[in-house]
């Protein structure tokens, strides 16, 4: 009756030797193709470097200028407006200009790398069952499993550097804007999709004229929770070399500065506020056509 | 071509819902019911075994109520729902046999739909809406913008091009149905309950615009709708459904004189006989002049009643559309024809 209170687990040599497998295992893998993975993410870096370098090097007017005139277009609200101007005015004269440009630099390439993924994927997803049924568990993986865990791989891989931070926040943010673009489409009212087949409309005359203009609303909140995702992983992705406001987050917690902690995360909460109520508004105004039609 | 020329051919049509449907056909063949069919092998009996020809340039009516498999037959002909056996030929061609890209020029250029809850797509505008048709055939802007204005304007909504669907009544959103369907030019127009959902004096004002349009454009329309009274106002032929089964097909007058069985009588027993009946289902054909005044064939029986109550005991005399004299009606006629058939019942209350 030994295995009735007494779990019957492998020994504890095995199990040594099964993580050690698994180890040496990846090691070698990434021994051997580590260096062509980076050189495939090559473009990236340079993508991501060159836009860092345009946010830090434009002059700091221009970009506030820049920025309240994107709010301006995307919201149309002077309420939003006035206070993405002041949110930007109070975190340079707080010291935190060159590393709010960095967050957002990275923020906006993963947010582009999400939506140019996750898109199309969530169209296939609402396309067949069956390609629906693989990716949903991987999603569930992506949002459960610890952040951490999967860093180890990624760093593994790829070192430190702003490709494995940039690749990890992707990670964290991707799966909300590829579920809402699945569930977006499958929501398509049937009667539009039957009436556009009647007449004859291909599968791309049907996505992009009438599933995906339909399924916008969805989609956007998709993007927009994804904006919100990718700002919050930005203190984990410090921990891997990613400068920005992550980074003094990190050192306040591990050297207990109060003041320097709460600065930088304000700023985070101020990104993520300026997003969040930019791309909701410009969501809403995509689709006049439900309020009357009046803008 | 002569006008009575059959356009649309169905043969031996079968539909059934849900899987084992080999065994399902069998069954169903062989005379088994859709309650036993549900029973047995879960599967639902969509249509069993349906014959119809469809008249060029006629409006085929397809009447029944719900769940008799009208919506099921109307998409099979344009193949938004598939068959589980039988063929449909329209032109000798069995549409049921094109390949996906022959399906997708065939709805383009040959049939268009009209739909009960207007299928309208919300996010574009009237004029998009009613070009779309044209739109995905390819055809260059300038000329379905040029096509879909003449049928906004056909249609009597001039002035509404910009404006989205979400912005118009009903029956406003209905017209621009319709106006899509026929901006196609397709041959065959599709209806189904097209007009079920608006309100019946929109909707009476509905079916005169399309009645008004097909004594124009003489498209052949199959016209879905449980409204008997619709079916009596627009169709040149009628056939009833019931339980996926074709219980009778004919002229309309032959439904109300001679209904095929009980399900057919019950649906005609609330209408207004004196106002459908025509004068030639209920003559005695006859070449010879009568003492009474002369009507039409398809003078309705009320009608007659008001010209025979000023002398009764003369029997009107009836002439064909060109003038020959085809039979009298005299009074007792008239009161045999307006009282329901034996079959059907008395259903006086008090």
């Amino acid at each position: 009756m030994d295995w009735f209170f007494k779990f019957p687990d492998m020994s504890r040599s095995d199990l040594r030797e099964f993580k050690k497998s698994v180890d040496f295992a990846f090691t070698d893998f990434s021994r051997t193709y580590g260096e062509g993975i980076e050189n495939f993410f090559e473009p990236l870096l340079m993508f991501l470097v060159s836009f860092e370098k345009f946010f830090i090097n434009t002059p700091w007017p221009l970009i506030v200028l820049g920025i309240i005139l994107l709010a301006w277009i995307g919201s149309r609200s002077i309420l939003i407006v006035i206070g993405t101007f002041l949110s930007f005015m109070l975190i340079g004269y707080f010291g935190m200009w060159e590393d709010t440009m960095s967050t957002l630099a990275i923020i906006l390439v993963a947010t582009f790398l999400c939506i140019s993924i996750g898109i199309p994927l969530g169209v296939a997803m609402a396309r067949s069952n069956k390609v629906q049924a693989t990716i949903v568990p991987i999603l569930d993986v992506m949002q459960t499993i610890p952040s951490f865990v999967y860093l180890i791989p990624v760093v593994m891989l790829l070192g430190i550097g702003k490709v494995p931070g940039l690749i990890a926040v992707c990670i964290y943010a991707i799966p909300p804007i590829v579920r809402l673009t699945n569930l977006g489409i499958r929501l398509v009212d049937k009667d539009a999709l039957e009436a556009a087949d009647s007449f004859g409309a291909n599968y791309w005359q049907k996505l992009f004229g009438v599933q995906i203009p339909l399924a916008l609303p969805t989609i956007f909140a998709g993007v927009n929770q994804t904006i919100m995702m990718a700002l919050a992983m930005v203190v984990i992705a410090s921990m891997i070399g990613v400068k920005g406001l992550g980074l003094p987050v990190l050192q306040a917690v591990s050297n207990q500065y109060l003041a320097l902690g709460l600065m930088n995360g304000l700023a985070i909460v101020v990104l993520a506020i300026i997003f969040d109520r930019v791309t909701q508004k410009f969501g809403l105004r995509m689709q006049k056509y439900r309020n009357d039609g009046k803008d | 071509m002569s006008k009575s020329d059959t356009l649309i051919k169905i043969n031996q049509l079968y539909k059934i819902f849900g899987d084992g449907q080999d065994n399902a056909l069998e069954l169903v063949k062989n005379g088994v019911g859709k309650e036993e069919l549900l029973d047995k092998l879960n599967c639902v009996l969509g249509l069993n075994n349906i014959n119809l020809n469809i008249k060029k340039a006629k409006i085929q009516v397809v009447m029944g109520l719900s769940g008799s498999g009208k919506s099921t037959l109307i998409r099979h002909l344009n193949r938004l729902i598939e068959p589980t056996s039988g063929e449909i030929l329209v032109n000798d061609t069995d549409i049921l046999k094109l390949n996906a890209k022959e399906l997708v020029q065939f709805r383009q250029n040959n049939m268009s739909m009209v739909f009960q809850k207007f299928a309208l797509f919300p996010h574009k505008t009237i004029i998009q809406n009613v070009g779309y048709g044209l739109a995905v055939q390819n055809i260059p802007k300038d000329e379905w913008i040029e096509k879909a204005t003449k049928w906004i304007n056909r249609v009597g909504l001039e002035g509404y091009e910009t404006y989205y669907p979400g912005q118009l009544s009903g029956g406003m959103q209905q017209r621009v149905g319709l106006a899509r369907a026929l901006a196609t030019d397709a041959e065959i127009l599709l209806m189904d309950e097209a007009f079920s959902a608006l309100d019946p004096l929109i909707r009476s004002e509905m079916q005169n615009i399309l009645l008004d349009l097909q004594s124009e454009l003489h498209k052949t329309i199959i016209f879905i709708t449980h409204d008997l009274d619709e079916a009596l106002k627009i169709g040149d032929r009628i056939a009833i459904l019931r339980d996926g089964s074709m219980v009778q097909d004919s002229d309309p007058q032959e439904i109300i004189m001679n209904p095929a069985d009980d399900y057919v009588s019950d649906f005609i027993k609330d209408i207004n006989r004196a106002r459908v009946i025509q004068a030639k289902s209920i003559m005695t054909h006859t070449k010879t002049k009568s003492s009474g005044p002369v009507v039409q064939e398809n003078m309705v029986l009320e009608d007659i009643l008001q010209i025979m109550s000023d002398d009764p005991s003369k029997p009107v005399t009836i002439e064909n559309s060109k003038g020959n004299i085809t039979g009298k009606i005299e009074m007792a006629n008239l009161i045999e024809g307006m009282k329901r058939p034996k079959s059907q019942g008395t259903n006086i209350t008090g």
